[in-house]
């Protein structure tokens, strides 16, 4: 028993509990462990009720606090259903644990908690595990019509459906998932450590780890998007103009000059003046500076001036 | 008039008076959120209540499965967001017992004192909103001032209002500045006492408050056990049941406060109860503030805890820690905990599988709100359309925490 050095809720000590919850469920039991403090009990599924009937009768866990599914699909029965217990007398907390698969139904609780209802019904509605004897299985998170059960871990985080208001039907449409690009998953898990990428087109490498990315990518040229179709349809859609070659003069992101306002006079003095300041001799020689567009003068500043990227 | 012949009620005689079934929500002011009650009504007597949870459910756990342990934090303010650190409590802790990670005093002090600001954050809402139900406007303006107060604080510490993200496996995220604590030493002194105090003397002993909580939706010790109710819920029905008493966690075993108890265990207490957790709440801080020791706020161990900036410009060790800690993220032993604090709502569980790598195998949250609004039926029936309001406010009631 390592020395405990957390800080998190401190219930009554598990001491003995395991050995006499094991003597009294009896064969009712398949495993008993203490972890972190926390008794944990496997039962066998058809007998939970019975199980979880004398926990709460003959040994004061009054209280059926949450039920969880958890998805192990490497195995054969590959869901667990875990009620966590509390006894507001003894001031403890186990958790009892069964496992199920799709085919095989969990007797309810509902007997013994009413709210053993609902959480029932989370677990059947994320897992798709079923409870004998529940009155009311309904779905209870997702949408009215979902298809599938979202928690399991073959069942992508994107889902399978998205919605949206469709302006020609006038009400919300449900249409496949289209993803601009593939889902991005990163887990940086460290290559010295078991995470096994394969770069595209290393034909060397071993078979993929589970998990890893996949690369997009496409096999035919036909998946490509490119040919004949979509020369025609780049050609028949507009795009803008390429910028004239006489405008490269003028800075891109310049306001327009307002049309309204009248434009200002001409400076007085020659252009000459602010020769010293501003050019060399050569330059000022060669060319005399262009007068400036009004706008500029005022909404410019020194953002309209192009800089090249990264110059900061 | 016409004559002395009276009229016959259209609803008399032999007709046959069906049900009536009314849709309560899902857009409803009283509703707390995106709740939608399908309610079958006779007269204005409820008969039956179906409540359709889900509306706002965004698949968080599902989400949490695809992060690293720190990237999953953040998803714990957006659950029920009145009271978000309430809600990083529990999974920080399921964390640091996976790691068995000490925390220094220092750090649970802190959290301490931000989770009980959090408690009164999140019962000047409900206390605000409750009373707002069943009719009065002006201590709901008040007591969202002391709520202000509260999110001011939560910014000067984190830099968020709401969505703080401020507690970390290992501790809390930043030190709090000296002067952030004389000032809520000074505002528990004088600014809370005044306008929370103001505010309840309207709304304590108000004629229409009582009669229209008073006895509503009375729930026997036994059913409140049965139905898994926590928090104000189960200890207005007189059961002295508070996690940060017997299940102590950080530093609350230090702390020196009373539980409330209800005596009646209808709507009127559920009330009381928050009102008296308030003050409650703010005795907790002030021994936080008097006692709190200087030292580090979070775990040294840099193989949990990144290391602070000025510590990165110098150590070689400290950078390659900083960029793996916010990369990869750090493993956590394979194991299984269910963690439940006492969230301002009730009991806010975190279950917590992990395979040993660094993202969670599984984390089921328990919302407080699932097992109280299932009651709901059980509750109501027999009483009045009106009383649904007051019950749902007594409730406490937040659905980003009730979908997840």
């Amino acid at each position: 028993m390592t020395q405990v050095l957390h800080s998190a809720p401190r219930f009554a000590s598990s001491q003995g509990v395991k050995d006499t919850l094991t003597a009294a469920l009896g064969d009712m039991l398949v495993t008993a462990k203490e972890q972190h403090g926390e008794v944990v009990l496997t039962v066998v599924r058809d007998r939970v009720e019975d199980a979880l009937r004398l926990l709460r009768d003959e040994h004061e866990y009054q209280q059926l606090m949450e039920m969880a599914g958890v998805d192990f699909p490497d195995r054969v029965e590959r869901f667990e259903v875990v009620y966590m217990l509390l006894s507001v007398t003894k001031n403890h907390r186990v958790m009892v644990k069964v496992s199920a698969s799709e085919a095989t139904p969990v007797p309810t609780v509902t007997t013994l908690w009413p709210n053993a209802g609902w959480l029932e019904r989370e677990v059947f509605d994320m897992y798709g595990v079923v409870f004998a004897g529940n009155p009311d299985l309904r779905r209870i998170l997702t949408d009215y019509g979902f298809e599938g059960h979202p928690f399991r871990k073959d069942f992508p985080l994107t889902g399978y459906v998205e919605l949206r208001y469709s302006e020609d039907e006038k009400r919300v449409v449900y249409e496949p998932v289209e993803l601009a690009q593939d889902l991005r998953q990163f887990d940086f898990m460290s290559p010295w450590e078991g995470a096994n990428y394969v770069l595209p087109g290393d034909e060397k490498a071993e078979a993929e780890a589970p998990g890893a990315p996949t690369p997009k990518s496409t096999e035919k040229p036909s998946e490509t998007g490119a040919g004949k179709a979509t020369n025609k349809k780049a050609a028949e859609s507009e795009s803008a103009p390429a910028p004239a070659k006489d405008k490269s003069a003028e800075e891109a992101g310049a306001p327009k000059p307002a049309e309204d306002r009248p434009a200002r006079k001409p400076r007085a003095a020659s252009a000459q003046d602010t020769k010293p300041a501003t050019q060399s001799k050569k330059a000022a020689a060669k060319k005399p500076v262009a007068k400036k567009p009004v706008a500029k003068k005022s909404g410019a500043g020194k953002s309209a001036a192009p800089k090249p990227a990264g110059d900061k | 008039m016409s004559g002395l012949q009276l009229e016959q009620s259209p609803t008399t005689g032999d007709e046959v008076i069906s049900n009536y079934t009314i849709n309560f929500g899902p857009q409803h002011p009283a509703a707390h959120g995106v709740l939608r009650m399908v309610m079958e009504l006779d007269g204005e007597i409820i008969e039956r209540i179906d409540p359709h949870v889900g509306l706002l459910h965004r698949g968080t756990e599902k989400l949490i499965e695809h992060k690293t342990y720190l990237q999953a934090l953040p998803y714990f303010d957006r659950l029920d967001y009145c009271s978000p650190l309430g809600m990083e409590h529990s999974y920080v802790l399921a964390i640091e017992k996976l790691l068995n990670l000490e925390v220094p005093l220092r750090g649970q002090y802190l959290r301490v004192l931000f989770a009980e600001l959090t408690r009164i954050c999140n019962h000047m809402l409900n206390i605000g909103s409750h009373v707002m139900d069943v009719g009065a406007m002006t201590p709901n303006l008040w007591v969202f001032e002391i709520r202000e107060d509260c999110l001011n604080f939560f910014e000067r510490a984190s830099g968020a209002r709401m969505h703080s993200a401020w507690f970390r496996p290992g501790g809390v995220h930043q030190d709090v500045p000296l002067k952030l604590l004389t000032d809520i030493g000074d505002w528990l002194d004088n600014r809370l006492p005044r306008l929370f105090e103001d505010a309840m003397s309207l709304v304590m002993d108000n004629r229409i408050f009582k009669q229209r909580n008073v006895d509503i939706a009375v729930v026997s010790k036994e059913d409140a056990l049965a139905w898994g109710f926590s928090g104000p819920m189960i200890r207005a029905a007189g059961i002295p049941w508070d996690i940060r008493k017997s299940q102590p966690y950080d530093v609350y075993d230090r702390m020196d406060f009373e539980i409330p108890v209800g005596t009646n265990s209808d709507c009127y207490d559920r009330f009381m109860v928050r009102v008296e957790e308030v003050r409650q709440s703010a005795r907790i801080m002030r021994q936080c503030l008097a006692e709190m020791p200087e030292g580090p706020v979070s775990s040294t161990d840099r193989k949990v805890v990144p290391p602070k900036r000025g510590e990165m410009k110098a150590s070689m060790e400290s950078l390659i820690h900083h960029f793996k800690l916010y990369t990869e993220g750090f493993h956590v032993p394979a194991g299984e905990v269910y963690v439940a604090t006492e969230s301002p709502k009730g009991e806010f569980g975190v279950y917590l599988v992990s395979d040993g790598s660094n993202k969670p195998y599984r984390c089921k949250i328990r919302p407080t709100a699932f097992s109280h609004l299932q009651a709901m039926d059980f509750m109501s029936k027999g009483h009045m359309l009106p009383d649904a309001t007051a019950i749902l406010g007594a409730i406490d009631v937040v659905f980003g925490e009730c979908d997840r």
